[in-house]
């Protein structure tokens, strides 16, 4: 398929403009031995039908589950129909950055709306236009955190999402910091005993995700005191957005970040990305934050309208001294998150009952049957890690009748040998569980 | 227009929640009172009233499919509809990231291709497909850096950046802990030689450069450029955001570089979104390939599955594996362009370029008067001294025109920069349209300067004040 325009009496004319007789005259600044006759090993183009046939093909060898019962940072559940008409919108998705705001309202206020949603979510004043991510929302809030206070360490809860540990880990590496890591007690809580054994004058930061990844709620408030006691900030994360629709949110039990993945919000599983990292903050830190920002201003009428502020913060002002490389965000799908939140409006905190119920109910199941065990006594919300006799063999039988089982937590923790992490969301029904209890039996 | 938390109305909705088929349990059994909320103060609307806010809201918003997007530096061609179509197939979207490998073999596949094709078309030893967005791809490439030289065991400080370059080169550099040289351009626009023969020695970890640079030049002095920097055992980056200029023409590997960044919503055709999701592949040559971020995709016989086993990997930018969706669509692209497709694209990029080039040379100041390549950087200097009206005013102004303006203040070493960057998918009669209305703001300039200050006119809302957004802060709504 070719999208170009041009017409061969076109391009004629353009170069008679020019005075240029061919188009391969436009490249001589290229040296002649890095001139390229054609690009090697691309397949012959294909027309728009063709196209399809093929991602067809491909696609088809994708073989798409009957049930998730895996979260872990991915979480599956139902969208309403309005965000993706909403979100489809031409005006919205073929748009690049706001900088010119008169004739970039649209996306600016639902920005603007978003971050205002996001940050009561979260129990903080401020948020920003979003992330790349929610493991690289720690990690830029675990980097400002040390820029901030000029402190080379950073402890991080294991329970934190294994590949958030390790996200954390490369960009703390890059900034030459140091990280250590705090077990989790035995109630599947962050060990406070080690956090105040291993926290000192030198620690930046204190990372924690609430619920963790084991799915147990986290304690805010004391381990923010903790933190705090030695000067050290706490960067709260979360795991399944939709949880903030009955928990008591970190911002609110002191955390002075709030970052996590915000594709819970509207935002398809898409097998990992794109997704959205929510980044929300005590107000005293708007001005240190990274990422963009919408803010409300008026015109010359004094008519309410919004643009890109504060980016004097940002690196296109000032360069080597800015705290984050960040320019784009992940504007659509924070589009799709607004959209999403609107539209559940109260309803997030039904949504999130439903969610509790069903994990619960088959929490209960599960430890009916012989050899299986609560693994931590903490609460949860929609995801639970429980001891089974063989966890492998779970998942197997639960993968030949087409279920994506628990999350074996062997490999990430050698500790908890033949547990796993289930995830239940409103899209697994009651006899999609009953179903489950026989297929293990 | 009102925000939606003013439509807010008690007891609306616009999405109803299934009712439970388990047991409704007591929450305070469950979960101890001190960790629920008691608020919950989300937006309460009709699903009616929802779906006007945000289509009034999307007519408020301009984008490529409702006219020229000339911006320059982020490559704003058409977005075809097909790719939309296919990356929407549940196929592709309803996956979990940790769905097993046996189950993924289609998106394995397809990445697994992507990285291929990539590496064909920049000639480059191997790709990741995991950065999110150009300046993280940046970000991973001057990671892969620091490592490459941790691992020699050798302590090199500095990376040079030339005085043209995106604000992301510094900030990238800067997070790896490097400190930044800048590196002056010549009077042609291109690297100043003398200059990076003085600057470059074995303390410079690497140079990071864009080609064709930002004011749309080629480097024609690229061969000696990369002896230079490699003769002292440095490293070459590649910031491939103007990759729209070379694609089936000439090859960065080739010239050299050992690494280089791209965006797939710029140069491969995914929409920008608003402002993302992007994504922003990093090719390697074979000195970084050791580096690469994990995890890999490792094919073998009975198929392809993801590998954690690289002991000097970066490790992870990101969880899971990047924004497989847009990968999706930027692979659909490819493959419906096929290399003479690519190639011709290029092309008419460039002609599009020089043509506007030609045609408003005689109504605008060109700094750097040479054939461009993508894009091409104007100055308002003219209209600044004769007029008093600035480049940001004749931004205004083609708003009222129909236009989305261009780059302007931007690169930083070109005086009231105006930097267009028309692409291939637009028409002669579109470019020919667009110079008549610079032309027309040029001469309303000297005729009727204040309609241009005035401008735009024709907007929902006129000019911002951004002092007073960034005086007085107001980035969350609070209810009066």
């Amino acid at each position: 398929m070719d999208y170009c325009p041009h017409t061969s009496d076109d391009i004629a004319q353009m170069l008679l403009t020019l005075g240029v007789g061919r188009v391969e005259e436009l490249f001589a600044d290229i040296p002649e031995k890095f001139r390229l006759k054609k690009i090697p090993d691309i397949p012959p183009a294909l027309s728009e039908q063709e196209t399809v046939a093929l991602m067809k093909m491909i696609g088809a060898r994708n073989q798409l589950p009957r049930l998730t019962l895996t979260g872990a940072g991915a979480y599956a559940h139902y969208i309403p129909a309005v965000v993706s008409h909403l979100v489809g919108r031409a005006e919205f998705y073929t748009a690049y950055t706001p900088y010119q705001a008169e004739i970039s309202q649209g996306i600016l206020q639902a920005i603007y709306e978003y971050q205002t949603m996001i940050a009561h979510l979260t129990g903080t004043q401020i948020a920003n236009a979003s992330m790349y991510d929610g493991a690289s929302a720690m990690a830029e809030a675990a980097v400002l955190c040390g820029k901030m206070s000029n402190r080379t360490k950073i402890l991080i809860a294991r329970s934190v999402h294994p590949e958030y540990r390790q996200v954390v880990a490369t960009y703390a590496w890059a900034n030459g910091y140091e990280i250590l890591e705090i077990p989790n007690a035995p109630t599947g809580q962050i060990d406070m005993d080690a956090l105040a054994a291993r926290i000192d004058e030198d620690t930046s930061a204190v990372l924690i995700q609430s619920p963790n990844f084991f799915g147990c709620i986290e304690d805010v408030a004391p381990i923010a005191d903790a933190a705090h006691a030695c000067g050290a900030l706490l960067v709260a994360g979360f795991t399944d957005g939709t949880s903030l629709g009955i928990l008591k949110p970190a911002g609110a039990c002191g955390a002075d970040f709030v970052v996590g993945e915000g594709q819970s919000f509207g935002n398809p599983l898409h097998y990992g990305g794109p997704y959205l990292g929510i980044f929300a903050a005590q107000e005293k830190y708007l001005r240190r934050i990274p990422g963009r920002l919408a803010g409300a201003t008026v015109d010359k009428n004094g008519r309410r309208g919004f643009v890109l502020t504060l980016q004097t913060r940002e690196q296109h002002i000032r360069r080597e001294k800015a705290t984050s490389n960040i320019c784009s965000n992940e504007a659509l799908c924070a589009l799709a998150a607004g959209v999403y939140l609107a539209a559940l409006g109260k309803n997030l905190r039904k949504l999130a009952l439903l969610n509790v119920y069903k994990a619960q109910y088959l929490k209960a199941r599960l430890l009916q049957m012989p050899g299986w065990a609560e693994c931590f006594s903490s609460p949860v919300y929609n995801e639970f890690t429980v001891f089974c006799p063989d966890a492998q063999t779970v998942n197997e039988k639960l993968k030949k009748e087409g279920i994506i089982g628990g999350y074996e937590l062997a490999t990430d923790y050698p500790e908890l040998e033949s547990a796993l992490v289930f995830c239940v969301t409103e899209m697994v029904s009651k006899d999609d569980m009953d179903q489950i209890i026989r297929i293990l039996k | 227009m009102e925000l939606i938390f003013e439509l807010s109305c008690p007891g609306r909705t616009a999405a109803d929640i299934s009712r439970s088929d388990v047991p409704e349990l007591n929450i305070a059994s469950l979960i101890d009172q001190k960790y629920l909320r008691g608020d919950l103060d989300l937006p309460e609307i009709s699903e009616l009233d929802l779906v006007r806010h945000y289509t009034n809201l999307s007519r408020r918003n301009f984008g490529v499919d409702l006219g020229f997007y000339p911006l320059g530096s982020c490559t704003m061609k058409y977005n075809p509809k097909v790719n939309e179509n296919v990356a929407a197939f549940p196929e592709f979207t309803g996956l979990h990231p940790y769905a097993p490998d046996e189950w993924a073999q289609g998106n394995l596949q397809l990445m697994y291709t992507m990285q291929k094709l990539l590496s064909h078309v920049f000639g480059m030893a191997d790709f990741t497909l995991q950065p999110a967005a150009g300046a993280h791809g940046e970000l991973t490439g001057m990671m892969m850096i620091k490592k490459y030289f941790e691992q020699k065991a050798e302590k090199r400080r500095l990376v040079l950046i030339p005085d043209a370059a995106h604000g992301t080169n510094p900030a990238s550099g800067a997070l790896c802990g490097f400190e930044t040289v800048m590196l002056r351009s010549n009077a042609e626009g291109g690297v100043d030689i003398e200059h990076l023969e003085s600057l470059m020695t074995e303390d410079v970890a690497a140079l990071m450069l864009t080609n064709p640079n930002t004011l749309g030049l080629f480097e024609r002095n690229i061969e000696q450029v990369a002896a230079i920097v490699h003769g002292k055992g440095g490293l070459l980056y590649g910031d491939g955001a103007n990759a729209n200029a070379f694609l089936g023409k000439t090859r960065p590997g080739d010239q050299g570089f050992d690494v280089i960044q791209l965006n797939l919503h710029k140069t491969f055709s995914t929409p920008h979104g608003g402002g993302g999701p992007g994504s922003g592949p990093v090719g390697v040559g074979p000195r970084l390939l050791d580096f690469l971020p994990v995890p890999r995709i490792v094919k073998k016989d009975q198929g392809y599955h993801w590998s954690e086993n690289y002991p000097h990997s970066i490790g992870r930018v990101r969880a899971f594996y990047g924004n497989f969706n847009v990968v999706v669509k930027a692979y659909a692209y490819i493959r419906s362009l096929g290399a003479e497709g690519l190639t011709r694209a290029t092309e008419l990029a460039v002609l599009n370029a020089n043509y506007i080039k030609e045609k408003l040379k005689p109504h605008f100041d060109l700094p750097y008067d040479r054939v461009c390549m993508h894009e091409c950087v104007f100055s308002g200097k003219r209209q600044v001294a004769e007029n008093g009206v600035h480049t940001s005013d004749i931004a205004k102004r083609l708003i009222d025109f129909g236009y989305h303006p261009p780059t302007i203040y931007f690169p930083l070493i070109v005086p009231e920069a105006i930097m267009i960057e028309p692409t291939e998918t637009e028409s002669k009669e579109t470019l020919d349209r667009f110079c008549d209305a610079m032309i027309a703001i040029a001469k309303e300039s000297k005729e009727n300067p204040q309609r241009v200050k005035d401008a735009p006119q024709s907007t929902p809302v006129g000019r911002l004040d951004d002092v007073l957004a960034a005086r007085k802060p107001d980035v969350c709504w609070k209810k009066i």
